[in-house]
């Protein structure tokens, strides 16, 4: 995860002046190191207000609960979902909050890039030799997200006892592979659509649409969704590689749009590809920067 | 906007935008009177509609958020009731349903804002209740300015959207779209009442967004926004039902479908309207007893 990370902002001195590109940026490893300390300092920060802490952790919580609910109450009123059992919608949710959760808590804090940018603070990431993505993604970091991906965690697990899967090798490693590389995509998403704010710096629900609304599509089966819109959450935005191609294998559901039955196992390809273009998009997108006032 | 001139009754007004930074309305009243406050609070929900107009490309993204998940929510609600209607909700009813919700939701305001509370962990609540006015009927005057806003910048662009592919229903009946409107404008004071309340919280806890978040989530479920009311089970549908939270979304939303009229109708507003006596009427007494225990810095 977090590979776009390693992108390290690095304007040229016309597109932002009092920003230099470090001359030995530092590799990986120490970029990773930089970033847990940064981290473990936000955490011990939101430690000193504890009841705000549990309280916002049990908001997060709360969210997904309503999605969960919202499940539940469709299933009070149906047997199926376009073929797929109550268990099998939940196994859907379970994995994909579970990797919205994990991405939340990693790569949401991006979102945030138009408010620096709107305060011109997004320069002091600029002028310190680590790489920009890193900075933001440390800085605004926060624990209590996890309650985001704690009720799906469980939902997940219970799922998986309750559906009808023949269990092997193959099937758990599936699994495992659907949530990394979830959390992959959506945080290429997230990425991407926050790059956006470079450009046009008060668009963050256009993010919105995709990442919070990406979650809730790939919570169903997308058999659910129109043709057009099905067509595009399988080959435009990827959102269906994320739960729904694997969970159709699983389960010896029909792949959408006649598509191969080893199309289940696309995700970490999908993952890759998504991460190399969020990488692409954050460097052009940094490229692009002017600070406030020019 | 610039400084209007004193008016007939010779009152200055400047009234700005009333969020942070920019300083609020400086009303010079020699005497106060009701008419000068209607104008007053007018003015607050003339500026801050204004000022809402400024944000256009995030008014495009919003509209484009509201319409994806439009989209989405109206195909999984015709997975649900397509073949099968559930207690009348067809399929027309549950895509119309969805796609007005959409556009109702900023309307309301009902993700809820922590501009208050905002205040008053800065201390600048300190200033506004020096100000002769009425707290909660000034961000009440926000509230309403920003709807007017948001109803053709927000409301109707996510409904055409659908249209454009769903077959969705319009009330043909003009009587329909004035009790609509009604609804709507209660469900607005609402949702109004219900944030202040929760935005007060700040003057005991200081960081709000947890109970403010909680107290949103609740109300967008419980006002039928992830799912229909009436796909509820019943005791659940009972319990929603009675909530002032059904008077924000699902009781106007009822009404635009052409469900409620006549008796139907006289309900949904007397459901509306006492809760929001109830939660306005809450509203000042938990603001006037944060009031007793605000310490300004240094004072």
């Amino acid at each position: 995860m977090g590979d776009p990370g390693t992108t390290a902002g690095a304007p040229g001195p016309t597109t932002a002046p009092g920003a230099t590109e470090p001359t030995t940026a530092p590799g990986t490893v120490a970029h990773l190191r930089i970033y847990r300390r940064f981290v473990r300092a936000r955490i011990r920060a939101d430690w000193q207000y504890r009841a705000s802490f549990f309280l916002f952790l049990a908001g997060q919580t709360l969210v997904a609960g309503a999605d969960l609910a919202a499940i539940a109450v469709i299933f009070t009123a149906v047997d199926d979902l376009v073929g797929w059992s109550g268990p099998e919608v939940a196994f859907l949710f379970g994995a994909s909050g579970l990797s919205f959760g994990l991405c939340d808590l990693i790569i949401s804090p991006v979102e945030h890039v138009g408010v620096h940018i709107k305060a011109g603070s997004f320069d002091t990431f600029l002028v310190r030799p680590v790489g920009a993505l890193w900075q933001l993604l440390a800085h605004d970091f926060a624990l209590r997200r996890i309650g985001r991906l704690l009720q799906p965690a469980i939902v997940l697990v219970v799922s998986l006892r309750l559906v009808e899967v023949d269990w092997g090798p193959a099937a758990a490693l599936l699994v495992v592979l659907t949530v990394v590389c979830g959390a992959v995509i959506y945080g290429a998403v997230f990425v991407v659509t926050s790059s956006l704010a470079f450009w046009t710096v008060e668009t963050q629900e256009i993010a919105n649409a995709f990442t919070y609304g990406g979650n809730v599509t790939t919570s169903y089966p997308i058999d659910v969704l129109g043709t057009w819109l099905r067509r595009i959450t399988t080959f435009v935005v990827p959102l269906a590689s994320i739960t729904y191609l694997p969970a159709a294998w699983l389960f010896d559901h029909p792949l959408p749009s006649g598509l191969p039955r080893a199309a289940a196992w696309s995700g970490p390809l999908v993952a890759a590809a998504a991460a190399l273009v969020a990488r692409a998009v954050w460097a052009l997108a940094v490229r692009h920067y002017r600070s406030t006032g020019s | 906007m610039s400084l209007d001139p004193p008016d007939r009754h010779g009152y200055r007004h400047t009234p700005r935008s009333p969020f942070g930074g920019r300083s609020a309305a400086r009303t010079r009243t020699t005497t106060r009177s009701g008419e000068a406050h209607l104008r007053l609070y007018w003015e607050v929900a003339r500026a801050t509609a204004r000022r809402m107009t400024t944000y256009r490309a995030a008014t495009a993204a919003g509209v484009f958020t509201n319409t994806i998940f439009g989209f989405v929510l109206s195909y999984v609600l015709l997975a649900v009731v397509r073949d099968r209607p559930i207690d009348g909700f067809d399929a027309t009813d549950a895509v119309t349903f969805t796609f007005v919700t959409q556009g109702m939701l900023m309307v309301v305001g009902i993700f809820g804002n922590e501009e208050i509370a905002e205040r008053v962990r800065t201390g600048d609540i300190a200033l506004d209740l020096c100000r002769p006015y009425d707290y909660q009927g000034w961000w009440a005057a926000a509230a309403y300015g920003r709807a007017s806003f948001y109803a053709w910048a927000r409301g109707v662009p996510p409904f055409l959207a659908g249209a454009l592919v769903f077959d969705l229903r319009v009330p043909a009946a003009a009587g329909t779209w004035v009790a609509f409107v009604v609804a709507v404008t209660l469900a607005i004071g609402v949702a109004f009442a219900w944030g202040f309340l929760l935005q007060l919280a700040a003057f005991w806890i200081i960081d709000v967004r947890g109970p403010s978040q909680l107290g949103w989530v609740a109300a967008q479920f419980l006002a039928g926004t992830f799912v229909p009311l009436a796909l509820f089970p019943a005791g659940l549908e009972g319990v929603a039902r009675a909530l002032p939270f059904a008077a924000m979304n699902q009781l106007p939303v009822e009404v635009f479908l052409g469900d409620r009229t006549g008796g139907g109708l006289l309900a949904v507003y007397a459901h509306q309207l006492s809760w929001l006596a109830a939660l306005v009427a809450l509203g000042r007494l938990v603001l006037a007893r944060a009031v007793r225990k605000v310490v300004i810095q240094g004072g």
